[in-house]
């Protein structure tokens, strides 16, 4: 791999190739959303319930809008179009009107000349609210006297998946219960956006998401305007993961802006930020794997409770991924799978890097290792025995039609030599700079973690990406430019549309279009599905203006423009069978490997990572550099997620909101990686692309924790491991030296 | 809000006298994040950055005194000889940025049962310097704080800073959080052993307040009391009591960062460890250089 010089705008497919906007970030140069400034513009501040359920008998503004230098608040019936929105079910009001579901649901609308006078005069508005005992446990949800917290029930999707023998008996039996905590995508750019109202009626948005045209759909459907009216913008997205794919201040901003006729900015606080976006859910998992003594899989029997918290998000979806993954990649005859996602009084969780697949990889792989020790084998080597290859088919009956080298990922990262032993420098010592050990009680060990994960959208999604593609002699030379609106948030997509312009073309000089909805849609910026759907967009619209070059060099255009556009598609998915959960439900899978070496502090219960191997199979990797940055930066989520990350809610409410008792690791916790990029192509995707940025998350947490559990001899049944976690079994012990 | 910024110590203590609720500000570690979180809204900052004096530090007598706005990056490059543990907790506050900016004098005044300089201001028998228009007065440091974020400061007093003697023996301090850097104390402990004198101990995030362990101290200083010139290993069990007696001291909760549990069992553990190396370091005749 070749490191790119700064500022080089060259690069094709296979090419390691500068992000232009890398140094700007790095030196803060960068203009995220939260930096958009229009003079004369107001301030948008949300008043949200302090309650996880209750009853709203009334909200008077009339308080806040005597404030000085406000100009709009809003309720409810301010909402001049549909009052509902959400991405798969349009079950979360635009703000709330009789009942609150979640801490810090929204409930009004201010806008200020000033930031804080918007938020003096938000905590004047006055609602009446009858406190209601919150729903707060998932495995409580579908009891007879639980309350009904919508009105078709708690339930938000079951997913049943049934294959092989329904009494399926095997050798050697081991069960488990695991626990998943609720992680934060925790994005280092709050939720933000400017909303400026335009003479037609109509209104612009500038704003950071990953989904342009659903998040303007929704947009129109509140404001009752149509669609062609609301026209949305990229601005800077300080990172996504999932968490920008529901809506957040977007409707709330147009609101504001077509009520005051003036621009209107909006932007969270990082505290506010823990409440404006759904969270990954926790899980309940019971799995029961059953095996021959030799540690071949019989059957997955497996039951996951899914928290979706107090509206539906993307549960059903999060629900079929848990489902359709919950065995993992591995062969196994038989299975008996039942996934529910359930309505409570917690915050709303919907999509986040991972997706359901997170969740049941920290279950099947702690069971992995469980029947390793009962059958007597090494945790690689059950791994490798049981491994999907191409031409295996998953519990739910689709046959893998393209390479799946899940053995020979085991099998890299088991072969890399070992780190040497703990150098004598306390930060890489357990505790790091707090100095709490030299050494003493620091035991070593090391765990694996393998990783599935469907990419590209699911279960029949009419999934499709649109390009426009443009040709013209600029100033003597040809230039292409491209259109689309597929998001950039910090994941590298920014070089690759002209990494395939590049190619297809031959043409240097390639310009990209700010991305918004004057082209048709691009889908979500998420499933790792953006560089595969948007290169095959591209290298379509590519092909086309080929076609119409007709052999001729580009330079020759004269002042003959061409222009393409292509809205393309991969190939068709199936819905799941409602009763048995067979289907073609997936368009590819990814998959990737880690083994983790951990030191513990068995007195103290404190943890350092000290290296993680990966290998990940990316198909074709269309910028090396980029690859290597997506599989640093999942891993490392996926190690917060193991030791640290997590919301702590009770009674329905967040106890940690804030980066300081939310923590996310630093550059002493992630430790020096060594990666395996293996790149056998897809033959059903262009080039050859398979997705990368989500595996290296799922796997690294059961990794680490496995590597945790073989320095400690601990259960650790629950992520994040927390030291108490620790220590607690080990209390006496140490007590008594 | 009214923003003051006195040029000098005596037109700061004449500010706090004529307006007491203002806040002062130094690093603004964390009066600025509170005020940028909307937690406070102070009707007026007393800016002290401008003042020199705060910034110096200086031998008086057989002490070292410390002016108020002395960053903890200073601590750390000008002053771990003589305050090691003072040094050492320094070092695990924030970011470079953070120690760059916060300072000893702001940690006193947030009186934080967190705040990272408590602990080993306490284990070195630190008195703190408090002023007003009305004159001056040391507090020692235990008697400083008044319950959770609460101190003995009047309302026209300002810290001008802190004395405290050089180390003479080891010190250590060791701070449990659940990251390797960048995250405020779980539990934390810090160690002053002063050869042929006794013993000073200092607690942090497991009170209302930062704790001294009196018994523990008292304990261990009558155990080393004829071991100081001998300097040989010291008994299991020695260890072993001062660990649980510095845990008796402590009046831990449950919270979002740990359960009281796991910070008794924290600081039995890390009396255990930091007395292991602060004796083996006075058997060797070196100090502590935690």
């Amino acid at each position: 791999m070749t490191t790119p010089r700064v500022g080089e705008r060259t690069g094709r497919i296979g090419d390691s190739t500068a992000r232009p906007d890398g140094t700007p970030k790095v030196t803060g140069a960068f203009a995220f959303s939260s930096d958009l400034y229009l003079t004369g513009m107001l301030w948008g501040v949300t008043v949200r319930a302090p309650h996880p359920r209750a009853e709203i008998h009334g909200v008077d503004v009339g308080p806040a809008l005597a404030v000085r230098g406000v100009a709009a608040a809003l309720t409810a019936e301010d909402v001049p179009g549909r009052a509902v929105y959400g991405l798969d079910v349009p079950d979360q009001p635009v703000l709330a009107r009789d009942t609150v579901r979640y801490q810090g649901e929204p409930v009004a609308l201010v806008a200020a000349d000033h930031p804080e006078t918007a938020r003096r005069a938000a905590a004047e508005v006055a609602v009446d609210y009858t406190v209601l005992e919150p729903l707060t446990d998932p495995r409580r949800a579908l009891d007879d006297g639980s309350p009904q917290l919508h009105p078709g029930g708690n339930l938000v999707r079951h997913v049943p998946i049934r294959r092989g023998d329904p009494q399926p008996t095997a050798e050697v039996v081991v069960t488990g219960e695991y626990t998943v905590g609720m992680q934060d995508q925790a994005f280092l750019g709050p939720e933000s956006g400017l909303a400026v109202p335009a003479a037609d009626g109509g209104v612009d948005l500038y704003i950071a998401t990953q989904w342009l045209h659903v998040d303007r759909d929704q947009v129109a459907a509140a404001l009752g305007l149509a669609p062609e009216l609301v026209r949305l913008h990229l601005s800077g997205v300080g990172g996504a993961f999932g968490a920008r794919e529901d809506l957040s201040m977007q409707i709330h901003a147009c609101l504001l802006a077509l009520r005051t006729g003036r621009p209107v900015k909006m932007v969270y606080s990082r505290e506010e930020s823990f409440f404006g976006h759904v969270h990954r859910h926790p899980a309940i998992l019971r799995y029961e794997h059953g095996a021959t003594r030799e540690g071949r899989l019989v059957y997955v029997k497996a039951e996951i409770l899914l928290d979706g918290g107090a509206y539906a998000s993307t549960s059903q979806a999060v629900a079929g991924n848990a489902a359709t993954h919950a065995a993992g990649p591995y062969e196994v005859p038989n299975a008996h799978v039942d996934v529910y996602a359930l309505y409570t009084n917690n915050p709303p969780c919907g999509a986040m890097r991972g997706f359901g697949a997170v969740q049941a990889c920290f279950g099947y792989e702690s069971q992995m290792d469980r029947l390793a020790a009962a059958c007597g084998l090494d945790p690689a080597e059950i791994r490798i025995r049981n491994a999907m290859r191409e031409g295996s088919a998953a519990i739910t009956g689709q046959v893998l039609d393209f390479p799946a080298p899940v053995a020979e990922l085991v099998r890299r990262v088991r072969d890399r030599p070992l780190p040497p032993q703990r150098s004598t420098d306390l930060r890489a010592m357990p505790g790091g700079v707090g100095g709490t050990t030299h050494g003493e009680d620091v035991v070593r060990g090391v765990g694996y973690g393998v990783s599935i994960k469907n990419v590209c959208f699911s279960e029949g999604f009419d999934d499709f990406a649109t390009a426009r593609v443009r040709l013209e002699v600029t100033g003597g030379e040809p230039v292409a430019t491209v259109f689309t609106a597929a998001c950039e948030v910090g994941q590298g997509l920014v070089t690759v549309q002209e990494q395939v312009v590049r190619t297809e073309l031959g043409v240097d000089r390639v310009m990209i279009a700010p991305a918004d909805t004057s082209v048709g849609g691009a889908g979500s910026s998420s499933a790792s599905r953006q560089t595969y759907m948007t290169t095959g967009a591209v290298r379509a619209a590519c092909a086309k203006v080929r076609d119409r070059l007709a052999g001729r060099d580009p330079a020759s255009l004269g002042d003959e423009v061409i222009d393409a556009t292509v809205e393309w598609r991969h190939r068709p998915t199936s819905p799941l069978d409602p009763v048995t959960g067979q289907g073609f439900a997936h368009v590819q899978y990814a998959f990737a490997a880690h083994r983790a070496v951990v030191d513990v502090d068995l007195g103290l219960g404190l943890v350092k990572v000290v290296e993680l191997a990966t290998a990940q199979d990316v198909g074709k990797a269309v910028n090396p550099l980029a690859v290597a940055g997506q599989i640093h930066g999942g891993s490392a989520q996926g190690l917060g997620l193991a030791l640290m990350e997590e919301i702590q809610v009770r009674d329905g409410e967040i106890v940690n909101p804030s980066f300081t008792d939310y923590l996310i690791p630093t550059v002493l916790d992630m430790p020096p990686m060594s990666l395996d990029v293996l790149e056998l192509a897809d033959p059903n995707a262009p080039y050859g692309v398979r997705g990368v940025g989500e595996p290296p998350t799922i796997s690294s947490t059961p990794a680490i924790v496995a590597a945790v559990r073989a320095a400690t001899g601990r259960n650790l049944n629950r992520v994040p491991v927390r030291p108490e976690h620790i220590t607690a079994e080990g209390l006496s012990v140490e007590a008594g030296r | 809000m009214r923003f003051l910024r006195p040029h000098t110590w005596a037109e700061a203590l004449g500010a706090k006298a004529e307006f007491p609720d203002a806040l002062p500000l130094m690093g603004g570690t964390d009066v600025m994040v509170d005020v940028n979180f909307g937690r406070a809204r102070p009707n007026a900052l007393l800016d002290l950055t401008a003042i020199p004096e705060l910034r110096t530090w200086a031998p008086d007598g057989d002490a070292l005194r410390v002016g108020a706005g002395v960053t903890y990056a200073r601590l750390v490059s000008e002053l771990a000889d003589r305050l090691p543990a003072l040094a050492a907790a320094s070092r695990t506050v924030g970011s470079p940025q953070i120690r760059n900016r916060g300072t000893a004098g702001g940690n006193l005044g947030s009186a934080s049962p967190a705040g990272d300089a408590h602990p080993p201001l306490l284990a070195g028998g630190a008195e703190v310097e408090l002023e007003s228009v009305r004159g001056a007065r040391r507090v020692a440091v235990e008697e400083f704080f008044a319950g959770p974020k609460r101190s003995v400061l009047e309302p026209d007093e300002l810290i001008a800073g802190f004395r405290a003697r050089p180390a003479t023996g080891p010190q250590y301090f060791a701070k449990v959080g659940t990251r390797n850097a960048m995250v405020i104390a779980v539990c934390s402990f810090a160690l002053a052993l002063r050869p042929g004198e006794g013993v000073g101990t200092g607690i942090g995030s497991a009170g209302p307040t930062p704790l001294r362990a009196y018994a523990a101290e008292e304990f261990l200083a009558g155990e080393l009391a004829d071991r100081w010139e001998k300097r040989d290993a010291l008994p299991g069990p020695v260890i072993g009591e001062f660990a649980e007696l510095v845990a008796g001291a402590a009046r831990p909760i449950d919270d979002v960062r740990g359960t009281a549990d796991y910070r008794a069992h924290v600081l039995r553990v890390l009396a255990r460890r930091t007395l292991t190396w602060a004796w083996a370091d006075h058997c060797e005749g070196g100090a502590g250089c935690a």
